[in-house]
Parts: structure tokens; sequence; C-alpha cells
């Protein structure tokens, strides 16, 4: 097997008082033709990992090879490889999308015409329009556009869909999928769980500057032990936090977890577990206010590893920790 | 399949640097229209005023009216007829130069009153004499012949002109390349090429390269119109002339970059500029000569970088000096340009 990147031990501290440590020990190998997705929170250590990757960011220590070469030894080499779209790029306001892509162009030895680059992402209306005038979603496509100019064997995306338009999203993902069918290898950040399924043929679940999970989403999902949630609300509402949680013990329930208005259950199968619910909750005189089974997701997988949930910010709140079941 | 076009990255970060810039109407007031506003501002000002008339009382005695012609006969007098107490007090508030008094005698004699610090009224006292002197008889020993000069070359404002293009060229050099760095730093757009295989020396050749665009039509506006308007010309050669703008516009270019290598906000860049600036400025003799400034600080404002460009610009412009004339101070630019360029390009900040 040849690998696109490998990392052994890499780390990143920014100097400061405290000096924080973004990166804490990272090691992968991302095979070449695979499409590899590096999800956790905000803070959680993607875009410093992602732009050591990128040769942007000297590591504090560790090793980082793509395609067998080390940034010191021929960084040229490597950037002729790869195509990058950054999380945040503000290209010249008062030039057109075409002028920026063929600008970009003229960097790389060969490529795609500029008119296919835009092609690509959808923006041949645009190439005539200064950037100024591009919505959100339509810039985010043009710095796609800008990756894809050197017909890159690596493509990074660093939080492509942030924020977009679902027509922009479905247009970037479709970028994804094709550069797939053709054998480029892309490396993505997201904190968009369902993205990350849709696309990543493995992916990386990264908290605190250290990859917690690492394998295909069924793996992932698997490692819950369940593939199931239960998700339901009470009437009364005090009757979430009552001390007996009569849903505790209930045979097949896996984990739990009270969310802001919701419990959380983890089963493997929802068939048995929600009689068993219904039963208990009669018993005591309680109503469900709401009730909902469905497959388990990678956020669940997230969320019973840290227990925090992948869009929250910081440390973990007391009211939403997980608690696993014995 | 049609063949892939090659693209120049130096052509192609030109054209992008010169879009940008044409397509700012502002940036094109401020560089191109506005200097020529101030050329006019302080031609206008500065231009050769007529010499003042000097303005005399004659006391009223018996012999005034022989005074009296004999002072308004010269077009140089606005004279008076005025009793004491009135002449003394209009002398004290400055509306006379100069009071006279015939004294009667046996031999004619004047008395002059006037404010020995003053110069206009020395002057007036000195033409009056004369006047009077001869209107009593005297008869000059030696022929005299005045003769006006006002040669090209010797007015204010062909010291402005060279002053000016200097202060253009340092201007467009630091903001053009040094904030465009910067705004560049602070978009992510330098990141976003330090991840592609553009090589720097491209980036640097397109930032230099449309720094001399813009300036040799901002200049050369400059000349045309204080030329026009003024009649200020270039008693040297044109060709030393634009050498000369273009070894500024490459010194300050490189100055610019060297404030704006690590600032990573406008505000620090700003205010970079403006310390950097404003000694020269001040200094560097854009619109007196800095031979006014005591010895003691004279070594310091040579070394400025703009002091040697506005040297030679005058030497050129004014007295028709050559390259080996003016080879010290190229000397002097071209330090400063290697050394800020080298010093600019071993720290830069790509992020």
């Amino acid at each position: 097997m040849s690998w696109a990147i490998r990392c052994r031990n890499l780390r990143k501290t920014y100097a400061g008082k405290p000096p924080v440590e973004a990166v804490r020990g990272i090691d992968l190998e991302i095979a070449e033709g695979e499409c590899f997705g590096v999800l956790g929170p905000n803070g959680a250590g993607k875009t410093t990992t992602i732009e050591m990757f990128e040769g942007l960011i000297e590591p504090t220590g560790g090793e980082i090879e793509v395609f067998g070469v080390r940034w010191r030894d021929d960084p040229q080499s490597i950037r002729r490889r790869i195509g990058i779209s950054l999380q945040e790029t503000k290209f010249s306001d008062k030039l057109t999308v075409l002028e920026t892509v063929r600008l970009f162009r003229s960097f790389y030895p060969s490529g795609p015409t500029p008119e296919a680059a835009i092609a690509r992402v959808g923006l041949e209306e645009k190439s005539r329009t200064w950037i100024k005038n591009l919505s959100g979603g339509q810039r985010q496509r043009l710095a796609v556009a800008v990756a894809l100019v050197g017909e890159p064997q690596l493509l990074f995306l660093d939080e492509p869909t942030t924020g977009l338009d679902p027509h922009s999203r479905r247009q970037v993902w479709e970028v994804v999928a094709s550069g797939k069918r053709q054998g480029r290898t892309t490396v993505l950040t997201t904190h968009y769980m369902e993205e990350a399924e849709q696309l990543c043929d493995r992916i990386a679940l990264v908290d605190r500057g250290r990859v917690i999970a690492l394998g295909t989403p069924p793996q992932l999902i698997a490692q819950l032990g369940g593939r199931h949630v239960v998700e339901f609300a009470l009437n009364p509402a005090e009757a979430m936090d009552d001390p007996s949680e009569p849903w505790r013990d209930l045979s097949g329930v896996i984990a739990r977890r009270r969310e802001r208005d919701a419990i959380h259950l983890t089963v493997a199968e929802p068939h048995v577990v929600l009689p068993l619910l219904l039963d208990q909750l009669a018993r005591r005189g309680w109503t469900l206010a709401r009730l909902v089974t469905r497959p388990a997701k990678l956020d669940d997988v997230f969320v019973a590893i840290t227990g925090r949930t992948l869009t929250e910010n910081g440390s973990a709140n007391g009211a939403e920790r997980a608690a696993e079941n014995g | 399949m049609m063949a892939a076009r090659r693209f120049s990255p130096l052509v192609e970060l030109t054209l992008a640097r010169c879009r940008e810039f044409i397509r700012e109407p502002d940036a094109i007031f401020w560089v191109y229209v506005f200097p020529l506003f101030l050329v006019l501002a302080l031609g206008i000002a500065f231009r050769d005023s007529p010499v003042e008339k000097f303005r005399a009382a004659v006391l009223n005695d018996p012999s005034a009216e022989a005074t009296l012609a004999a002072l308004e006969a010269d077009s140089r007098f606005a004279v008076e007829a005025s009793d004491e107490p009135t002449a003394r007090s209009r002398l004290r508030m400055g509306r006379i130069d100069l009071i006279v008094a015939a004294r009667p005698g046996e031999r004619p004699t004047y008395v002059f009153l006037f404010d020995p610090t003053r110069a206009q009224g020395v002057l007036a006292r000195d033409a009056a004499d004369d006047l009077l002197q001869r209107a009593a008889g005297r008869r000059d020993a030696a022929e005299r012949i005045d003769q006006a000069f006002d040669e090209p070359g010797g007015r204010y404002i062909d010291f402005l002109i060279p002053g000016l293009i200097g202060m253009g060229l340092m201007g467009g050099g630091m903001w053009g390349v040094g904030f465009a760095s910067v705004d560049m730093r602070i978009r992510k757009l330098l990141k976003r090429y330090r991840a592609t295989p553009m090589r720097r020396s491209d980036f640097l050749a397109s930032l230099i390269l449309s720094r001399l665009l813009f300036t040799l039509p901002e200049v050369s506006l400059l000349v045309l119109f204080s030329s026009w308007l003024f009649g200020v010309g270039c008693a040297g050669s044109y060709a030393a002339l634009a050498g000369l703008v273009v070894l500024g516009a490459l010194q300050f270019a490189g100055l610019g970059l060297l404030v704006a290598m690590r600032a990573q906000t406008i505000e620090t860049v700003m205010g970079l500029m403006n310390a950097v600036m404003m000694p020269m400025w001040i200094g560097s003799g854009i619109f007196f000569s800095i031979e006014r400034f005591p010895e003691a600080v004279q070594p310091f404002l040579h070394a400025l970088p703009l002091t040697p460009l506005l040297i030679a610009l005058r030497q050129v412009m004014l007295e028709g000096a050559g390259w080996a004339a003016v080879a010290p101070q190229v000397a002097l630019i071209v330090g400063w340009t290697v050394l800020s360029f080298a010093v600019a390009l071993r720290w830069f900040r790509w992020t």
C-alpha cells in the first residue's frame, strides 16, 4: 500500500503564557485514493493538524511524509502535487472569478484550464463577476476551484461546507466524489458528522489535540456497541432528572445520556427495549412527551467517548456528561 | 484536445496587482491627481510676487514740496505728506517704512527716521537717500545697468518639483508595497500563495514591476504638468531623470517591504510607515534645503534614504548633472535598496 500522508507523533505547541498544546501526538496513515475525514469540535486541533500536512505550520515535534517526501527535503515537489482550500481566504475583491483562477493556474506546470476548473464547481455564470459580488457559498466554491487548478493528487479541504447553502454544499460534495472516482486522495476537516459519514472512507475523531477514534464510519459506530439510539422526553419534565432513572437497568441499554431536552439511550435492538421502557414509565405515571428512534450517528460516538457533543466548544458540561452503563 | 495554454506567474501576478489598482478610483485620485493639486497650490502660493513699494511720509515744512516731488518721481515710492505725530504713530504701527524731514540750512540736510531692525526700513532709507542726493545735484561717478535674474532653475517652484517627485516615490513605494503586502497577509492570501509552487522571486518581482508601472505615469504627469504650468524643465538628460526615478521607486519598494515584513495588522503597518516617513518629510529637503538644519544633524539627514534621491534629482534637473556627478548619491540609494530587500526577504512573514 502506498501512502499519501504518514505522520508520527506529530505535535504542535504554540508559545504563550501558558503555552497552547494544539496537537499532542498524532499518528496517522492516509492511503492514496482514500477520502479521509478529520472530525472534531472547534478547537480540537483539526486545522493545525491539516496545516502541518500542508507545510504551512512547522510542527513542534514528529515526522510528516507526503507521498514519501518530507517537507524540509523538497517542498516544491510536494506543493506541485497538492491543492488546498483554507478555512478562510479572502481573494482580491476587485478581481473576477476567472482572473483569480487563472492567476493560481499560472503557478502550476499542468492542470485543467481555468474555465474547466470553474465549471467543476458550477461557477461558469460568475466567471466575469468581481469576487466582491459573490455570495459566501460562491466564494467557498471558488476556493475549491482554486484548489483544483493544479490537478492535485492530494486535495485538502478545511471545513469546505461550513455555513454553506445546500446547493453549494452539494457542489463541493460532488467535487470530492468525482475526485475519488479518479483516484485522488482527499483530506477534509469538518464538524458535520453527516458530511463525514457520507463522503469519507475513513475518519479520525480528534479531540484536544489527539485522535480518540479511527476507522470507517460503520466501525466507529460499532464501537458504541449498539447501532440505534432511542430519544425521548417525559411529562412531567422533572421526571427526566429523577434519581431512580428506571431506564438505567433495562436489558439491552448500552449507554444513556441526558441531553438538554431529552434522554438518549444507545441500544442494540429498539424493539426489545421500547416495551420495557413504556412499562416502567406507566408504573410511575409518567407519559412520553416525545419519542424518536434512529440509527446511531458519529456524533453519538463522539459523545460516548468525550462526554461532549461535536458542536459545543470547550469543556464538558455536567448536565450533558455521558453516563456509561456498567 | 487543445493543448493547455501556458500562463506566466510573473505576468499574472503583475496583472492582478495592476487590475486591483486601476479598479480602485480612490487610489487613482490620490496617486495621480492629488500631487498635481499640490503642485498647483504650492506653485501659486510661492510664485514670485512683485517687490513691495516703499511707503514714506514727508513732514510738513517749507521744503516739503520739493522733497515730495523728488521721491514721487520714483515708482518704487508711495509718499504722503503728514504732520509729525501722525507720521510717528503710523511708523510705529508698521503702516509706513520711513519718515523724511528736511532741515533748513546752508547745506541741504535730511533726517531719516526708520526702524533699523526692519530690512524694508533700511532699504527705504537707502533708496530715498539716493534720490534726494541726486535731486540735490550729485553726479554718479560710474554708470549702473540693472538686469533682472529670472532664469528657470532658480525659482522656488524649480526647487520644489524634484522634492515632490521624491515625495511621490517615497509615498507610492512605501504604501503601494507595504500596505498591499500587509493587506494580503491579513486576508490569508499570502498563506494561500505559500501553499502553491509559486516562486517567491516571482511574487517579489511582480510587486516591483507593478510599482514601476504605476510610478512612471505618475512622475511623467507631474513633470509635464509643472513644465506646462510653470515652465519647470530638466536641465540634465531625461534618461538620467528616468534612471533616478526607477532607482527611487525600487528603493522605496524595498523599504515598504521591510516595514511590512512582520506586521499583522493595518494599524501596526500604518504606525511604522509614519514613523519611518516622518523624519524624511521633515529632514530630507522636500520643501526647503537641508542646509538650514544645524551642522550636527547633517550626517544623519544625509543618510536618510530620501535625501540622496532628492539631491541627485535636483542636480540632474536644476544643474544638468550627469551620472558621474551623482554617483555618491546613487551608491547610497542602491545600498538602501539592497539592504532592505535582503532583510525583508529573510524575515518576511507569509502567514
